[in-house]
């Protein structure tokens, strides 16, 4: 008797404290994160009524409507965006985060706070003001101008180069991080054996640091590559309209026709296309844990 | 040898450009917001000359000051609440194994990685369907959900290096569970709480996707009142906050990173 006694109030002691410090995290987690992705999915494959109520019958015929002709243009414009955005991103993010990681600490500290710095600024104020210098008679088309390089202004804003621009902007730090995490991890005692058996700068680079950084790469590709997919406010405020992304399609069904279920059956996708993302990270050795912690 | 150091001091120098042209990239949407915030035309096309009065202007609008106040306070109350929830996960992760850990761990993942669009919309769907009005409080329950995760996993990076025996030792000492809590663990990852809580903060008040979807009519935000703004053209007067915001934000951030790097320096 005594023993199951103390057995059961080990039991208790041990699982007293889990359970307090668990279980709001499950319950939230739960209710905010697993119903609601579920729920999606549910409404992927209902319908809607003539005043845009939920109808709950099965039908596939949201996802049907996914190969839309007018869609498609739009997908590939998305992909289009999405993938110069982040090849862009790496080309510029890589040396810049090469650079943050071989610095002296104190300008490497500098360098991160000023990266992160805008963030504090509300994103679309600032994308207001890229809007402002890409104008036709904004600034930058001024100074063009002034110093002879054209003649006409140019036409900059509400293009899907604007946009590209825009989300290059916004997504940037996303790509640097990641890439200054495995920079910095990288053995120099490597690149110095290189050295020494003769090899070159680029070979060194192209043999050693790039493989060996490449897990940075990727997490940064996913960083940029799947927001890029969604951020419907870029291309409103500098595409005007003209370049539309699978953001705006959803932002629409939601906010203007009221077709709930085919902006989920839409979402479902931008899912899909994540989750196979993350898989090839993983399959190709990257760690889920570097992915988004800044 | 002289060429060398001529091959290196090159490097520097073009690695400094380099550099120094991203950081002009990054900060000349600012500098266009602060400068037009004094200029005296209001179509934002050129600087016409300078003038203090749209500060004045800002600080008779209501509806603008109104949806700050509201960034704030969803900032505020979704920080707290996530922190709170944050640490004691990551705490309870650490210390104890049971089954469905991995479960959490990869839910944990899921606001990480997914477009913030499908969060967004998931959560006003199942909003609506429980009826939960939207304003204030739905956001401030999406900002929670989408900010976990990050208070998580920094307080987590903290405890990896984290002894557990000092813990130990004010059990034997006679402290219970609560004070050692309180008194032990939570100073120990102070540093690692206070990270994460920031993060959370920033995430807060910049967001624009998810707040866009779980937003009430009376509920605005900042940057949701600009994007509407957007559409029929931002006065002068919105700049005039902003660069208020920046002002502040630039001087908390450098004081802080300078007593941080400061005390890091003493350490090592």
């Amino acid at each position: 008797m005594r023993m199951k006694l103390k057995t059961s109030h080990k039991l208790r002691s041990k699982m007293l404290p889990l359970i307090t410090m668990v279980s709001p995290v499950t319950l939230w987690l739960t209710l905010l994160i697993v119903i609601p992705l579920l729920y999606l999915l549910v409404i992927s494959f209902a319908s809607t009524d003539a005043s845009h109520n939920i109808e709950f019958s099965f039908t596939f015929k949201n996802y049907a409507k996914l190969l839309d002709p007018t869609l498609l243009t739009i997908y590939g414009n998305s992909l289009v965006v999405a993938g110069l955005t982040t090849v862009l991103c790496v080309l510029i993010g890589y040396p810049f985060a090469y650079i943050m990681a071989r610095t002296t600490p104190f300008r490497k500290t500098l360098m991160m706070i000023f990266l992160m710095l805008p963030f504090w600024t509300n994103s679309i104020i600032r994308l207001y003001g890229w809007r402002t210098l890409l104008g036709t008679n904004g600034y930058i088309n001024n100074i063009l101008e002034t110093v002879g390089i054209i003649k006409e202004p140019l036409n900059m804003l509400f293009t899907r180069e604007a946009v590209i621009l825009g989300m290059i902007y916004t997504l940037f730090p996303f790509m640097v991080l990641p890439l200054h995490t495995a920079i910095d991890k990288l053995d120099k005692n490597l690149l110095e054996a290189a050295s020494d058996l003769g090899a070159r700068a680029v070979r060194s680079f192209f043999h050693i640091t790039l493989p060996l950084t490449a897990s940075g790469i990727f997490a940064g590709v996913i960083m940029v590559f799947i927001p890029s997919l969604g951020y419907f406010f870029v291309s409103d405020l500098l595409g005007g309209g003209k370049s539309q992304l699978i953001g705006n399609v959803i932002e629409r069904q939601f906010k203007e026709a009221f077709n709930w279920p085919f902006g989920a059956a839409l979402s479902i996708v931008l899912i899909l296309i994540t989750l196979l993302l993350v898989k090839i990270y993983t399959k190709a050795g990257g760690n889920v844990d570097e992915l988004g912690v800044v | 040898m002289n060429k060398r150091r001529a091959v290196k001091a090159t490097k520097k120098i073009s690695a400094r450009i380099f550099s120094g042209l991203v950081f002009a990239f990054l900060y000349l949407p600012i500098a266009i917001v602060v400068l037009f915030s004094f200029n005296i035309s209001k179509r934002n096309i050129l600087f016409e000359g300078f003038t203090l009065d749209w500060y004045s202007v800002m600080a008779q609008n209501d509806a603008l000051l109104q949806a700050f106040a509201n960034t704030l306070i969803v900032a505020s109350c979704s920080t707290l609440i996530a922190t709170m929830i944050g640490t004691l996960t990551a705490v309870g992760m650490f210390r104890y194994k049971f089954r469905g850990k991995g479960v959490i761990d990869a839910l944990l993942y899921i606001p990480v990685v997914i477009p913030e669009i499908v969060l967004g919309i998931a959560l006003l769907s199942v909003f609506s369907l429980c009826s939960i009005p939207l304003g204030l409080i739905s956001m401030i329950i999406a900002h929670v959900t989408f900010s976990i995760p990050f208070v998580v996993f920094t307080v987590r990076a903290r405890l990896s290096g984290y002894d557990r025996s000092v813990e130990e030792a004010a059990m034997d000492l006679g402290a219970n569970r609560k004070k050692v809590f309180f008194h032990i663990t939570v100073p120990i990852l102070l540093p690692g709480i206070l990270s994460g809580a920031i993060l959370a903060f920033t995430l807060s008040i910049d967001d624009i996707i998810i707040s866009f979807f779980t937003t009430g009519a009376t509920s605005t935000t900042f940057p949701l009142k600009v994007l509407e703004l957007v559409r029929s053209g931002v006065s002068p007067d919105v700049y005039a906050l902003s660069t208020l915001i920046i002002l502040v934000t630039f001087t908390i951030v450098v004081v802080s990173q300078t007593f941080a790097y400061k005390r890091n320096k003493k350490e090592s």
